[in-house]
This record gives C-alpha cells, structure tokens and sequence, in this order.
C-alpha cells in the first residue's frame, strides 16, 4: 500500500487557503469576547451576549479564554503597570543665574529581564529599569539637562523628538554613550506636545525593541497662550484645572520575544492583557486625557480604538485646539504620538474597552479596559 | 563471595580462580572511573568555563493533536537540554487560556498535554503556537480541523472497511489469478518471480523513504534516521536468519515471508493513514481507494508466485491474505487512536528490513527454481518481469499520488 501515508499528509495542506478566511472570522469575535472575559469578575454588569455560529456555541464558555494565562510578577519586573499610568517623572528644578528654569532628569541604562506576559521573560535593555522608560515631563521653555548614564553592556543613546542642536541628537557621533560612560543633553523644551525619546543606537530596530523608549511631554505654558490660557492650563501639570483631568502615560510597544523580526507580545506599558485583568478605574464626572505614543517595531502602524466612546485627538500635542474631533479611532506609524481627550460623563458607569483595531495586536495581548465608575472610593 | 568460590571447587586450580578475580577487578575498575568522572563532573563543574550566559536549547516535539467539544488537546515532547517552561499558548495567533498536565517544567524526553478550550472550526486550519518561558516559539499546523476519531464501534468498522478495502481485498484479488498461473513454462515463472521481486524492490524504496521521511518529525531524541537504519537492518537479519533455520525458504514457506513483509508495511501504512485520519484527512474519494486496490493487486500475484509448484489448500490463501493485508486495518486503528510518528517510522523500517529479505530469498528461489542459477537473472523474461514490475507500482502510484 504505497504511498498512501505520503498523499495523505500532503493532500491535507490546505491551511495556506484557508488563512484569510479564518484571521477575518477571529476579528468578528475578539471585542466581545475580551468583555464577557472581563465582566465575569464585575457582577454588577450584565453578561455581553455573543451572537455565535453553532460550530462555536458547542464549545460553551471558550469565548473568555483568549487571554493569557496566570499573572506577572509586577515586584520581580520592579514596575507596576497601573502605576506606570501615572506616574511622571518631573525631574529636579531650580533656576539659572539668568532667571531661567533648569530641569534636570537622570536617566540610566541598565541591562534587565523583564516580565513581559505571564511566564515569558524577555532580556530587555531599559531607562531606569523600566519599559517604557521614564515619562519624562517639563513645561515649555525650561532649560532641560539630562544626565544619562549607561550601565548597560552596549552603546546607547536618547534621542528626543524635540527641537535642539545637532550636538544634543543622540546618534552615533552626537550622543552616543559607550558602556559606564556619561553624557548630558541639554537643550530648551519645546515644541509643546506629547513626544518621546528612544536609544538611537545601530542597529535601530534591535535597540528600540528592545525597550529602550519612553514618552517625553512638555506641557504648554499658560503665559506664552493668553488666547487659550484655561485649556493651556488644563494641560500644565500642577494646576488645579490639570488636577480635574485624569491623565494616563500609553505607550504602544511589541517585543519579539524569539527574534525572527515578528513580535509575539503586543501590550500597551509592556505588559500583555495588564488592563484587561485590571481595568483602569476612571471617574465617570471628570474628564480623561491619554498621553499616547507609538513605538512598535517590525509592523508599520499601529491604532487605538475606544469602546461605546468618541474623542478629540490632538495631533503629537503641538497645538491647542483638537486636530482631529470627535473620532473613535486614531492610527499611529512608529513614533508617531499624540494627545486623547473624552470624558463618559453621559455614559453609564460599567468597563469600556480599548484596544488597537488590529486584531493581531490586539489578541496577542493589546488591549484594556476603562472601569467607569462614580466616584473613587 | 569471591572468597567462597575457591573453597566451593577446592580442585580446580587457585591459578583459575586469581585469574577470575583479575578479571573481575578489571571489570570493576574502568566502572568506578566512570563513576569518579561523573562525580567530579558534577562536583565541581569544570565546564563552567562553557557557560556563556546563552539561554537553553530548547526543542518540543507535537506528537498528537485531538479534536473535540471541549477544544483542542495537544501532546508535546520536550527536548530540550534543561526542563522547559511552557508559558503561553497561542491559537491562530492569539494568547488562549490552557491547561497543562502534568503542571510545571516538562524534563528531557517527557510529554505534557496541553488542553485549550478553543472554538475550532470544522474543516478549517489552525495554528497553534507555543511560547515558553525564554521567548522561544514552536508552532505546529492542525491543516483540517476535523474530530478526533473516538473510540467507539462506528469509527472503529469505517477504518477496519477502509483497511480491508485498500489492503486485503487487492492481496485477495491478486491471488485469485493463481488457478491461471498455474500452468506457466519457466520463462512465464521466471517473469511472474521477477515481476514480485520488482513490486518488492518499489515498496522498499517507497517504505524506506516514507520512514526517513516520518523520523524526521519525530522527536530528535528518538534520533529517526538511525533508528529506521537500525530497525530495517535488525527486521532483514532477523527474518533471514529464521527463514534459513530450516533450509532456504520454498514455496509456501516463500510466500509466508513475502506476505509478512507486505503485511509488516501495511502496518506501518496504516499508521500513518490512521494519523492522516485523526488530523482530518477522511475525505477519502472511490477514485483514491481504486487507485490503492489498483496498485496493490501486484501483491497477490507476488505472493502466489512462489506457490505455483505446489497446490496449497484454500484456506492458505486466506491465510497469507490477511497476513499480508490485515495489518492495514490495526495500524489504522492504532494510528488513529494513539499515534506518533516514530511508531509509523519504526514499523515501516521494520517493513522495509521484511521487504529486503524477501527480495534476497525470492531472487534465490528464481535461480535455483530456474535451474541455470545466475544466468537466470539475466534472461529475457526475468529482466521484463522485473521491469513491468517495477513499472506498474510506478503507474499506479500515479493513481494515488495526489
């Protein structure tokens, strides 16, 4: 009986055909499916029912299963993805004989595995042993030093999306720090806007997916826009008109975990489903303003799509007024940024999803949820 | 112990026994250095040196998928040089909850299965994607999601149909040919001996490959290439050696070993055809299974061949019919229900090894029936039989081979 076993094992390759239908079938269903997730732990809301063909119903309660498995271990990493949200690091300041205002930022590179989806270590490059690394933000106009220290075993950089010298760019010959060397950028903050800073250190993709990227905000300042002086308050960190929004740091990144130049683990702060397990709790009355930057490497755009919501998108920060209103979504290329802001003041209070309209990104671990609640207990 | 034995055989000579006991050191002695090296080895670790801060080598092995109801469950085998983790498990390229038994890092050469309670669709394809704790990915292929034959009575008697269909029916049919047979000059049993050994020498060449071909997808640990050279070679000296116990096989005895070497690689066929049934490879059309008994029809005749001097009772016939194609059915039943590729490589190498002494013994029953011993092996009718032999498995193939 020849062959019989051969002809079996090629007549059945028929996957090649089949792929397309199947990855647009897994779109149609993800929403839904990360929401009953979700909910189960949430018994105030009423379960999402999912209209199902019958060759999916059979299988019951599979709909909550496409999440990852177990929890990461937020002590071991040294960061915690909820607080990563919010917390920003402001530097120190004082003042130079002139009058000018001196922010100083440390930042240090440092050699680190990290947690990146439960169970799967990643040998990550870091600022400040984090990934993202620090959310830098100062205030349009100040003089800006930060002292980079390299304790990693390569060369590394920061290079700001910014306006500075060519000296101050952090590419190799303007910036590049050797391992255990120093270097201090200096320059002015400006443009105002939502920016970032990633190693610029060849070769570019292996540096940057590795981790070595972070948001960079320089909030507008009140004295420079008397036209919009209470929304350029409203932006500057520390007034109280900042104080009503609840601010959050997103950065879009992926790592490729066995390095064949395709990322395993897509996440929003590094780590995989970290929202979806712990939703981002947000008071229904006060407004909301995400910081949101993208930094994936290997896939050329990225997105963020908000659940049941509208907002106002403010084009990489730089001006005042939305460049774009009333939107659901938004794309971003690699290091393309830009500012969110939406409230759910007429919504009931309950989870609202987020996630990039890729299904790929977002079944391979990007994706969250808001808890829209009353009030903060 | 060994002081006893001098004492015991006080009569033999004390020179006899120091030798033993010499013996018995040497024995000993190269032990006890292996045993020192592997303590010192691990003591104090003299490799250290190698240790370059690279992550493991990491290897995993898919060796049986089941669909059903609940999902999909997966056996894997680790080979890797440290336990492996498994940390994540992607379905078509989404993170899926699992579950893992047993729980925990999966040693060297030990399997674990992995049960994800996915929403696989009928007849379409899947991938799964395994991650483990350093990041490192294996993929396997479900090509056509189809459920995974269960044990029950229906699926058991639709295989065991198939297996008699492709495997006893056309040894049976061919063997029918026999009453005609009879009656053939030497130049006719000349080509209908060399027509067997050619079908021979086509399934050898097929069984073998097909093995290689399977060991390859087996766990690197079974090292498949050595382990099917080993195994045809160990099946072609065994049966030699028990078919020449008794004189040089003739006849009926000839045609016993032919029938066995058919029937150990339908075995080994049948295996792999059980395996393509429980990945989903059932839509098996009329025209295929003709083709099958189309091409296996040889092997009745091959088997008959050596008989045609004797007249063995009906019931012989029977007999060698299901030896020779009966083993189709059970590796269909086996392959189905508890499969993996080795065991498929491992019997068609054993099948191969069968097929080889056959080849050896008929060539010699050509001579010696022939009476002009190797000048046989080169007249005319023995070198078209082995052609058309040779020739009609290839034709035929062409049926099958989609």
């Amino acid at each position: 009986m020849p062959k019989v076993g051969t002809w079996f094992r090629e007549k059945i390759n028929r996957r090649g055909l089949l792929w397309g239908g199947i990855s647009a079938a897994g779109g149609s269903v993800i929403c839904a499916s990360g929401a009953s997730l979700a909910q189960s732990g949430h018994s105030g809301h009423a379960a999402v029912s999912v209209a199902a063909p019958a060759s999916i119903r059979d299988h019951g309660a599979a709909h909550g299963a496409m999440i990852t498995v177990g929890e990461v271990d937020d002590a071991r990493n040294g960061f915690d993805p909820a607080k990563l949200l919010t917390d920003w690091e402001t530097g120190s300041v004082s003042t130079l004989p002139d009058g000018e205002i001196l922010r100083t930022f440390e930042v240090e590179a440092v050699d680190k595995e990290i947690e990146i989806a439960p169970g799967i270590m990643f040998p990550a490059w870091t600022y400040n042993g984090r990934v993202p690394g620090p959310s830098l933000r100062a205030t349009e106009g100040e003089r800006l030093r930060i002292v980079f220290r390299n304790s990693g075993s390569h060369p590394h950089s920061m290079h700001f999306h910014g306006i500075h010298a060519a000296r101050m760019d952090g590419v190799p010959g303007a910036g590049l720090v050797d391992p255990g060397e120093e270097f201090v950028y200096e320059f002015n903050a400006r443009p105002f806007g939502c920016h970032l800073y990633h190693c610029h250190a060849l070769p570019l993709k292996r540096h940057i997916h590795k981790g070595m990227y972070g948001l960079f905000v320089i909030d507008p300042d009140p004295a420079r826009h008397p036209e919009l002086a209470d929304v350029t308050r409203s932006r500057l960190l520390g007034t109280p008109e900042n104080a009503e929004w609840q601010e959050f740091a997103m950065v879009m990144n992926g790592f490729d975990t066995n390095f064949d130049d395709e990322n395993e683990v897509y996440a929003v702060n590094t780590v995989a489903h970290a929202y979806m397990k712990r939703p981002i709790r947000i008071v229904r009355d006060r407004p909301v303003r995400v910081y949101l930057a993208n930094i994936v490497e290997f896939d050329p755009i990225n997105s963020f799509h908000l659940h049941a919501n509208f907002f106002d998108y403010f084009e990489q920060g730089t001006t005042l007024t939305p460049t774009l209103r009333t939107v659901d979504l938004i794309t971003q290329v690699q290091a393309q940024r830009g500012i969110l802001e939406f409230t759910y003041r007429d919504h009931e209070t309950g989870l609202y999803m987020f996630h990039p309209h890729q299904s790929e990104f977002t079944e391979l671990g990007w994706a969250g949820m808001f808890d829209v609640v009353e009030a903060v207990a | 112990m060994n002081e006893a034995s001098p004492i015991a055989t006080a009569d033999s000579t004390p020179v006899e026994a120091r030798k033993s006991r010499t013996a018995l050191l040497w024995l000993i002695l190269p032990l006890a250095a292996l045993g020192l090296a592997i303590s010192w080895l691990l003591i104090a670790d003299p490799l250290k040196n190698f240790g370059n801060g690279a992550p493991p080598v990491e290897n995993l092995t898919f060796e049986r998928t089941i669909l059903s109801s609940d999902g999909i469950r997966i056996l894997v085998r680790a080979g890797g040089s440290e336990p492996m983790a498994i940390a994540q498990v992607q379905v078509d390229g989404a993170y899926w909850r699992f579950t893992q038994e047993p729980v925990g890092p999966i040693g060297r050469g030990a399997t674990a299965w992995l049960h994800l309670p996915f929403p696989w669709v009928l007849g379409e394809a899947h991938a799964i994607n395994v991650v483990t704790n350093t990041g490192a990915t294996f993929e396997h292929e479900i090509a056509v999601a189809v459920p995974t034959p269960t044990r029950d009575a229906t699926s058991l008697a639709s295989q065991a149909l198939l297996g008699v269909l492709v495997g006893v029916v056309p040894v049976a049919i061919g063997m029918m040919f026999y009453p005609a047979l009879r009656g053939v000059g030497r130049n006719g049993m000349n080509f209908l001996l060399a027509l067997t050994v050619g079908l021979l020498a086509f399934l050898f060449v097929d069984a073998t490959a097909e093995a290689f071909e399977l060991a390859g997808e087996s766990a690197a640990l079974f090292q498949g290439q050595a382990m099917v050279a080993l195994a045809a070679a160990a099946s072609f000296l065994l049966l030699m050696t028990a078919g020449r116990r008794r004189g040089v096989p003739t006849g009926l005895a000839l045609a016993i070993f032919i029938a066995l070497g058919i029937g150990l690689h339908n075995l080994g066929e049948g295996l792999a055809i059980g395996a393509a049934f429980a990945a989903g490879a059932a839509g098996l059309g009329t025209f295929l299974v003709l083709g099958f008994m189309l091409h296996n029809i040889t092997e009745g005749i091959g088997i008959s061949a050596p008989m045609l001097k004797v007249r063995p009772p009906l019931w012989t016939f029977v007999g060698l019919a299901l030896l020779a194609g009966g083993p189709a059915v059970i590796g269909l039943w086996i392959g189905s229900l508890a499969y993996a590729p080795q065991w498929s490589a491992l019997f068609l190498a054993i099948g191969a090894g069968a097929i080889l002494q056959v080849v050896v013994e008929v060539t010699a029953y050509l001579m010696r029936s022939d009476g002009r011993s190797s000048a046989a092996l080169t007249a005319p009718a023995t070198v078209a039989g082995l052609a058309v032999g040779v020739a009609f498995m290839y034709v035929t193939a062409m049926l099958v081979k989609v």
